[in-house]
Order: structure tokens, then C-alpha cells, then sequence
């Protein structure tokens, strides 16, 4: 989007126009820091002593940096009774979400091409019904799923936790894949049936290579949907297994002790961080996830 | 003349989709049929499968806590939607003035949206801290009356739920609108341009109007996301002071596994998902219909 | 009232590129102008600069006497036709052809009666109460019309209006347009890709090639007597038959096509380019429009006439004529002769053509070669 088609029409000129874009771009700048400043916070506050904290504002510069509270946050912070900091909750939250993701998005490139490129019957009343799943209240299924993984003898575990990101994570990726393969050309695999290949052969050789991109949105949309959850992790995990959110809500709300604000902020960009780091990279299909949400993307 | 083999491939893709779609009917709406029912038993430690009628939404209707939980939502949803709407729309359009950095800037106006509401809660926590956040930092700045303690003030902690709400969420709806500005046609730009509409009317009666699906479906996932909020209470508030900001999802979660009352958490997650039908299911249909022609 | 518009040394260039490089352009009041060319010509850029939709980088433009470089396109007394139509998906028709008004604060009474002077010209009356969407495309083709038609402005700026629409109904809004433009008589700049529509429309045609005018005439002219290579190509369908060769001096001046079976050589005694001083050799392009190729005896014998045999390769029946396609070199030419002429594919076919109508190219420059003439500048 680098040539505005509508850029070039002349517009009357004068100081008017001139007064406007400062204010627009006062306004934006304004915006920009309403954004940055909580940022900003994180990380000053994190790198700040707990004697500076009690005697600074929150948005002061910090004058003399230590990384103490990094140190902490990553290996000696209390989780309940246990004190090894984040590290073993960023693992478990790694452990969880590598294979959840994995699984998701590829059973959802799957069921959105057989939905959409062999369309049989029923195939829209299935498609409709997964897609229902995918804007249920997660509250209504926490019960039965307890109980469920209880039986499974899941209750706890990371595996567990991987089974149920799978489950519900699949209403999105199939929703993903079925916009995008909506847009590839009945043609294309018409082409492909007539050169003798079938339903997997059309899928490996000719379809997902296509798929790149829709397959880095969903990959991208996983990832953050199920490394930022609290709600399953929170439920369905105990102690020792807990993901890293539900890891972090325990450093910060511990009781006991001082408050220890800079240890709380490091914790926090420790456990934001894998997120925004995929943010930063690959923002435009970050937001193309964002909208796929409106259904038609 | 088909062999085995064919028949099976033709067959292949409903193969295929069967066990998912069996999944999906088993851990969807198996669960939902095993809360719906739970709802109208007995079960309170443990789930009595017994039919005992409403019993479980009469107490349901009876707790206060719900009552407020409802009335949170109610507030949240509103302010969260409303706001979030407006800096959204706002931010579009001024993005939308052939802006240099204007890459940059989405950067920054969306990123929060990658972060966990629990970090958000987090660290807004730490700002609207009633003693080292912001009051602290207007008593230096020479208000020495300067207070802000709304953080563990029952009547406004709610309130500070939107705020962060807002600054996570806001930016998700200036790159929805975003989007649905650039998809209006150069021509019908121009074509207003020569009919000699300025900017704002050009926003006013052309490009908004004609981006009411746009608005639509920017409500109904603020909506969405507003009727699911837990995370963020329980960064923020944890539901308190009291239960001052509790919300449903808060509600039922310590109902279910904190109270141990099946029966009264299983019916308010009843009522959860009938609120959430009433919205996206017109929208599905509607939008899946669209999709058809 | 109509009015003139005049560019000066006109230039656009995006971002370092040229796409208009430097036109100089008069058009009278009440003319109707067609912009033609291939795409990425710079047609619709040119258009666009005229209503103010884009800024020259340099150069001026004039519309009825006045420098309007800087003037907004509200401004500017002119309305535009678009080809998407570019309708407001959220008005009705009546809210479309008066939205334009409206900006404007013309009273209500005299945007009422505006518009129904306009909807009963272009028969929308009935549909003023219909969105956009619920028309059809010729429909919708109307009211872009009635938008641009109802504020009475002193030139239309039309943008390639009819591609969108199937060919029936595009010939007939050609014929529409053509009536309107009789009855109005105001100015209008029509830019399009179809060189049928620019001959059956316009007063005078602008032949664009790669930012520049290559030939501004009247579509007798441009058609007849094309400056050079590529406008006697672009227009005309099917296409001149463009055959390369080299001119040979033996007893009288011929032109021996590259390639040609033994003996075939084209006389140019007769041409206009009889008279030519190039030397013997030069490379030079015959141009022969199909309509001068046709069956041996067919027509009325004439002065300047060569006869030749050659094999058919490919037979296309149109109806009215047909066409025969036949190859000197391998490069498919073709004929087109009489329906009863036809002769199926593989036959020897004796071909005549009227060498009075043939053009001669230089095949370096492309520019046309004519007898006496000093070898002639494009004019722009």
C-alpha cells in the first residue's frame, strides 16, 4: 500500500490544512503513547532496585539498572511453595503449545480442504456446527472436561492440556483454512483429479504448498491463543504442571513476603515476550489472524 | 467397474472429516448437553445425576453475587465496547490521511493485543496501584490531594477493568476498521471528491455508512471477548475487592472449582451460552448465508 | 456552455517513474475527445490530472481559460463518469445524482427539477428509490451518467465507462453517449482501450503510446494517414498487415518482404511513397489494411493493382466478410475477401491488393515513408 490511488487529488491548500495535520499527527502521537507507556513501565520497573521503586514514580527513569529481578523472576521467584522463578512454567507452556499448535492447525488444513474442495452433503451443516464451537463460552464445557480428563488420567498434566488447546483450537484453524481454500480455484484441483491424483495426493502436492500463507496465520493465531491462555491452564493444571500465565498470576498475587514490583514486571515480560517476539516478526499476518476472526477475513 | 479402492477414496473426505467433526460433536456439544443437564440436578461437590427441575437457577437468581457479576457485565461490556469502538474508528481514520510512518504506528497501536491478558493485568495493576502508581506520581507532580484508589474501591474497580480492556483491545478495532476503510473503492473516493464532499463528509456519509458489516462484526467479537473476560479480572481485581468485579465467567469459575457448586455453576455457564447464541448465532447465519450466494 | 481545455507541457511521474512525459494538448469547446492506447499508456492518468484527481508534477492545465493546477476538482466545472460507475453503495439512485448538488447547496427545488429532467432523459425515473445494488449494470451505467449529467458542469470526463458492461449494451450506451454529447454539446474527454469506440465516437481521437500523444486527428485522418507505425497498427480490426522487408530499385521501386517466395515483390510505383531517395536495401514495413487485400477480380479494376498466389492457411468466417489467413515468412496475414470468394484451407489463392492504399514504414523509426516529404517529426 505504498501509492495512495486517492492521494494525489488536489486539495485547496492555506494554513488550514497545515493546522490539521498537526493535529493529526499530535493525536497519533498521543495514541502512540498511550500504547508505549505500559511498556515503558515493564521494563523500567524491571530493571530498577525495590529501594528505587518506594522512593520513584513508576514512570521515572531508572538510574541505576540491575538485572536482580530478571535473575529472580526466571530462577528464584516463589510459584506457591516452590521457588525456581518461571523457567520450568516456560518450558511446560513450550512442551504445550509446540504440538498443540501443530496438531490444530494441521487437522484444520485438513478439514477446511475436504470441506471446501469436496464438497459433499452435510457438508455445510458440519461446517457450521465446528464453527459454533469456536465462539461457545469455554465456561460451559470446564466441568465435563475436568472430568473427562479425570477419566482419561490426563487431570494435571501438560498432555492434557494439549488435548483440550487441540480440541477447541480446531473450530478456528478449520475456519482459517476454509476461507482461504474457498478462495483457491475449484479448478486447480478439478486439473488435479483429472491427472489421476486424489484426495491426499491433491492435498500434500498440489493444495498445501499453496497454503504458505494461510498456514503462517494459523500457526501465528495458535500460538498466541494458546500460549496467552489462562482459563484452561488455570483449570486444568496443578502446581507443578501450570503454564506459564497461570505461573505468573501466582508470582504476582503471591500474599507472603514484600511486594517485589520489579520482579512482578520481569515475570511479566518474560512471559509476554515469545508473543510479542512472533508479533514483531510477522505483524501483517498477525492482524490478517485477527480479522480472519470476522468470519470472512 | 470400482474396486475397493475406489470406493474407499471416494469416500475419503467425509473419512476424513468424520472422526474431527465426531470430536467436535462429542467435546462441543456432548458438554454442553452434560452442563445443560447437571444444571437442572442436585450436584453440588460432586455431579448427582438426579433431575431436581430449576432448582439450580432459582439460587442461581437468588445469590447477589450474581446479580452483580451481571451488573459488571452489563457496565463492562458497554464502556469496553463503546470505547474501544470510538478510539478504533478514530485512529482508523486518522491513519487513513497518507500517514509516512503509518506502519510503525499500527505496530504500536496493536501489539498490546499480543500480549496475555494477564500481563496486561499485570502491569496495570502496577499503574493504577493506589499507592505507587498514579496517585503517586500526580502527589510529586504537586497535587497533594491526589487520590485514585479505584483499583480496591468497590464502587469503581470495574472501571479499571475497562481501562485495561480498552488499552488491550482498542487497537484491534482501528486495524478492523482500518481494513474496511481500504477496502472502499479508489473510484467512489474520487467520484466524491469531484461531487466536492470534503474529508469529513466524505467519512460521514460515504465510507462509514458503507461499512456497516464492518461495524457489525467489530461488535460482536468486542461482545464476544467482553462475555468471556476472566483472565483479565483475575490479573487485575481477582474478582475483588470482594466480589466487587466479579463478572460470569469469574463467578462460574468460583462457583465450579473454589465453592465446589456444580449445579449453580453449571446453570450460570447455561445462561453464559445462551447469551452468547443470542448474538453470534443470527451472526453465523446470517454471514454463512452471505457466504453461499 | 462548454469549455476548452488546454495542457502545457504536461508531466506526471510516481515515485521517479514517468508516466506522462510531456503533452501539449488544445481541446475546442464542445469537442469530443477520445483518449486511446494500450494499457499503462498514461490514457487514464491524463484524465485524472484533468479533473484534479491527481497533481501534475509539472506543466499546465487550463479549462475554460483558467489555470486550474491548484483548483480542488469540486472546482473545477466538471463531472466524471467512472468505470467501476463508482456509485454510493449506501444511497439510493436519487441520493447518488443529488449528492453532488447537495455539497454544493443548490436549493431543493432546483435540485427536484435537476433531477427529473435527467432521469426522464436517461429513463431512470423509476428506479430513484433503488440502491445501487439492486440494479443492473446498465442500470447502474445510467445513474453514473445522471450523477455526472445533472449538475450541468462545462465538461464530462469519462473513464473508460463501458468496459464493464456485456457488448450488446455497450454499443448501445456508445450510441446513447453519442446522442447526448449531440444534444448537450458540451466538452467531453472519453478515455478508452476499444479503438472502435474511439472512431465511432469522437471529433478527434489522441492516439497515447508510453506517456507521450503519438497523433491527434480526426478519425478519418488517424485511420487513413496514421503518422506512424503504431498508430496504424493500434487501430483498425483485425489489425494492418505489417510485412517487413527491404526496397529494391529494378527498372521501377518495389519492396522484396523478407522471407517471400521467389518473385513476390510489391510495386510501389503507384504508392504515395513512389518518389522515395532511400537507397536500394533499406529495411522498411509494408502496412496493408485486410480491407485492401481481397479476391483477384473481385472488385472494380483499379490503377495501382498487384496480383499474387498464395496457399490459404486458415479460413474465419464473420458473417459479413470473411477472413483469410495466409503467411508470407511465417507471419500470418490476412484478407479479407467476399464470403462467395472463400476458399477452404490449402487452396492456392490468388490475392489482389490495392497498392493506392498501402503505407510504407521505416523500419528503424517506424515512421511513415512518404514520396517528397522530409522525413516527418511526430506531431504531438
Amino acid at each position: 500500500m505504498s501509492r495512495h490511488p486517492t492521494g494525489g487529488i488536489v486539495r485547496g491548500g492555506g494554513p488550514g490544512t497545515v493546522a490539521l495535520r498537526v493535529v493529526l499527527f499530535a493525536v497519533l502521537g498521543v495514541f502512540c503513547l498511550y500504547y508505549l507507556v505500559p511498556l515503558f513501565v515493564m521494563i523500567s520497573t524491571s530493571v530498577k532496585s525495590l529501594e528505587e521503586i518506594r522512593n520513584g514514580t513508576f514512570l521515572s527513569w531508572p538510574r541505576a539498572i540491575t538485572f536482580d529481578a530478571w535473575d529472580k523472576a526466571w530462577s528464584g521467584a516463589c510459584v506457591g511453595v516452590r521457588c525456581d522463578g518461571l523457567q520450568p512454567y516456560v518450558w511446560n507452556s513450550v512442551m504445550m503449545a509446540v504440538p498443540a499448535v501443530f496438531l490444530s492447525t494441521t487437522l484444520g488444513a485438513l478439514n477446511g480442504y475436504a470441506l471446501t474442495k469436496w464438497r459433499f452433503r452435510g457438508a455445510d451443516i458440519i461446517f457450521a456446527l465446528i464453527l459454533f464451537g469456536a465462539f461457545i463460552p469455554f465456561q460451559v464445557i470446564l466441568l465435563p472436561m475436568a472430568r473427562t480428563l479425570g477419566v482419561m488420567g490426563l487431570a494435571g498434566t501438560v498432555p492434557g492440556l494439549i488435548l483440550v488447546h487441540t480440541v477447541y483450537g480446531l473450530a478456528f484453524t478449520t475456519l482459517f483454512f476454509r476461507n482461504f481454500f474457498i478462495g483457491v480455484s475449484d479448478g486447480i484441483v478439478q486439473a488435479a483429479k483429472v491427472d489421476g491424483a486424489g484426495f491426499f495426493g491433491i492435498f500434500f502436492r498440489i493444495v498445501l504448498p499453496m497454503s504458505l500463507p494461510a498456514i503462517v496465520v494459523t500457526v501465528i493465531w495458535q500460538f498466541t491463543q494458546i500460549w496467552n491462555d489462562f482459563l484452561f491452564g488455570v483449570s486444568f493444571t496443578v502446581g507443578d504442571s501450570n503454564p506459564v500465565t497461570v505461573a505468573l498470576n501466582n508470582v504476582v498475587n503471591t500474599s507472603t513476603g514484600v511486594k517485589e514490583y520489579n520482579v512482578d514486571m520481569a515475570a511479566a515480560i518474560i512471559a509476554g515476550l515469545p508473543t510479542l517476539f512472533v508479533y514483531v516478526v510477522a505483524g501483517a499476518y498477525f492482524v490478517r489472524g485477527l480479522s480472519a476472526g470476522a468470519i470472512k477475513g | 467397474m470400482t474396486s475397493i479402492g475406489q470406493r474407499i477414496e471416494r469416500r475419503l473426505p467425509l473419512i476424513v472429516v468424520s472422526p474431527l467433526f465426531a470430536l467436535s460433536l462429542f467435546f462441543v456439544y456432548g458438554f454442553i448437553a452434560w452442563t445443560i443437564y447437571i444444571s437442572f440436578t442436585k450436584s453440588g461437590v460432586m455431579p448427582v445425576y438426579t433431575l431436581n427441575g430449576l432448582a439450580q437457577y432459582d439460587r442461581l437468581w437468588a445469590t447477589p453475587r450474581w446479580y452483580v457479576a451481571l451488573r459488571n457485565l452489563f457496565i463492562f461490556s458497554g464502556l469496553f465496547i463503546s470505547i474501544s469502538m470510538a478510539i478504533g474508528i478514530l485512529l482508523a481514520i486518522l491513519l487513513d490521511q497518507r500517514v509516512r510512518a503509518e506502519g510503525v504506528i499500527r505496530t504500536i497501536y496493536l501489539y498490546p493485543m499480543a500480549l496475555s491478558f494477564i500481563v496486561t493485568g499485570t502491569v496495570w495493576k502496577w499503574i493504577l496501584n493506589p499507592g505507587l502508581g498514579i496517585e503517586r506520581l500526580m502527589r510529586q507532580a504537586g497535587f497533594e490531594g491526589f487520590t485514585f484508589d479505584w483499583l480496591v474501591n468497590s464502587d469503581y474497580a470495574i472501571y479499571t477493568v475497562v481501562i485495561a480492556a480498552v488499552w488491550q483491545s482498542s487497537g484491534y478495532a482501528m486495524a478492523l476498521f482500518l481494513a474496511g476503510l481500504r477496502s472502499v473503492d479508489d473510484e467512489i473516493l474520487k467520484a466524491a471528491a469531484i461531487d466536492g464532499a470534503g474529508p469529513l463528509r466524505v467519512y460521514t456519509r460515504i465510507v462509514l455508512p458503507s461499512l456497516h458489516p464492518v461495524f457489525l462484526s467489530t461488535i460482536i467479537i468486542l461482545a464476544h471477548l467482553a462475555i468471556k473476560s476472566f483472565d483479565l479480572v483475575i490479573a487485575l481485581t481477582g474478582g475483588g475487592p470482594g466480589y466487587a468485579t466479579d463478572m460470569p465467567a469469574t463467578f462460574m469459575y468460583a462457583f465450579a472449582f473454589q465453592r465446589s457448586e456444580l449445579g449453580v455453576a453449571a446453570a450460570s455457564a447455561v445462561m453464559m451460552l445462551m447469551t452468547v447464541s443470542a448474538i453470534i448465532v443470527p451472526y453465523l447465519y446470517s454471514e454463512l448465508r452471505g457466504a453461499r450466494k | 456552455m462548454a469549455a476548452g481545455i488546454r495542457l502545457d507541457k504536461i508531466r506526471k511521474s510516481f515515485g521517479g517513474t514517468d508516466v506522462i512525459k510531456g503533452i501539449d494538448l488544445e481541446i475546442e469547446p464542445g469537442e469530443f475527445v477520445v483518449l486511446v492506447g494500450p494499457s499503462g499508456c498514461g490514457k487514464s492518468t491524463l484524465l485524472n490530472l484533468i479533473a484534479g484527481l491527481e497533481t501534475a508534477t509539472s506543466g499546465e492545465i487550463s479549462i475554460g481559460g483558467h489555470m486550474v493546477n491548484t483548483t480542488p476538482p469540486r472546482d473545477r466545472d466538471i463531472a466524471m463518469v467512472f468505470q467501476s460507475y463508482a456509485l454510493y453503495p449506501t444511497k439510493t439512485v436519487r441520493g447518488n445524482i443529488t449528492f453532488g448538488m447537495q455539497t454544493r447547496r443548490i436549493p431543493k427545488a432546483d435540485q427536484e427539477a435537476a433531477l427529473q429532467e435527467f432521469s426522464t432523459l436517461l429513463q431512470i425515473e423509476h428506479l430513484l428509490e433503488r440502491k445501487p445494488g439492486q440494479l443492473s449494470g446498465g442500470q447502474r451505467q445510467r445513474v453514473a451518467m445522471g450523477r455526472a449529467l445533472v449538475r450541468q458542469p462545462a465538461v464530462f470526463l469519462f473513464d473508460e465507462p463501458l468496459s464493464n458492461l456485456d457488448a450488446k449494451l455497450r454499443i448501445e450506451m456508445r450510441t446513447e453517449i453519442k446522442k447526448l454529447h449531440q444534444r448537450l454539446g458540451k466538452t467531453v474527454v472519453y478515455v478508452t482501450h476499444d479503438q472502435i469506440e474511439a472512431m465511432t465516437l469522437a471529433s478527434r481521437i489522441a492516439v497515447m503510446d508510453n506517456g507521450h500523444i503519438r497523433q491527434f486527428a480526426d478519425p478519418a485522418t488517424i485511420y487513413e494517414n496514421p503518422v506512424d507505425m503504431f498508430v496504424a497498427g493500434f487501430m483498425g480490426s483485425p489489425p494492418m498487415n505489417m510485412i517487413p522487408g527491404r526496397l529494391q530499385r529494378d527498372g521501377g521501386l518495389y519492396m522484396v518482404p523478407d522471407g517471400a517466395p521467389a518473385g513476390l515483390r510489391f510495386p510501389l510505383a503507384e504508392t504515395e511513397s513512389a518518389d522515395l531517395d532511400m537507397p536500394d536495401g533499406h529495411k522498411v514495413v509494408l502496412g496493408l489494411r485486410p480491407e485492401t487485400i481481397f479476391a483477384a477480380g473481385s472488385e472494380l479494376p483499379g490503377p495501382a493493382r498487384f496480383a499474387f498466389d498464395l496457399p490459404v492457411d486458415v479460413v474465419e468466417p464473420t458473417g459479413p466478410d470473411t477472413m483469410i489467413v495466409f503467411q508470407i515468412n511465417g507471419q500470418d496475414l490476412i484478407a479479407r475477401v467476399r464470403p462467395a470468394d472463400a476458399q477452404p484451407a490449402g487452396s492456392l489463392f490468388r490475392f489482389e491488393v490495392d497498392m493506392a492504399k498501402a503505407k510504407l514504414f521505416d523500419a528503424a523509426t517506424g515512421r511513415r515513408l512518404q514520396s517528397g516529404q522530409p522525413p516527418k517529426i511526430p506531431q504531438a
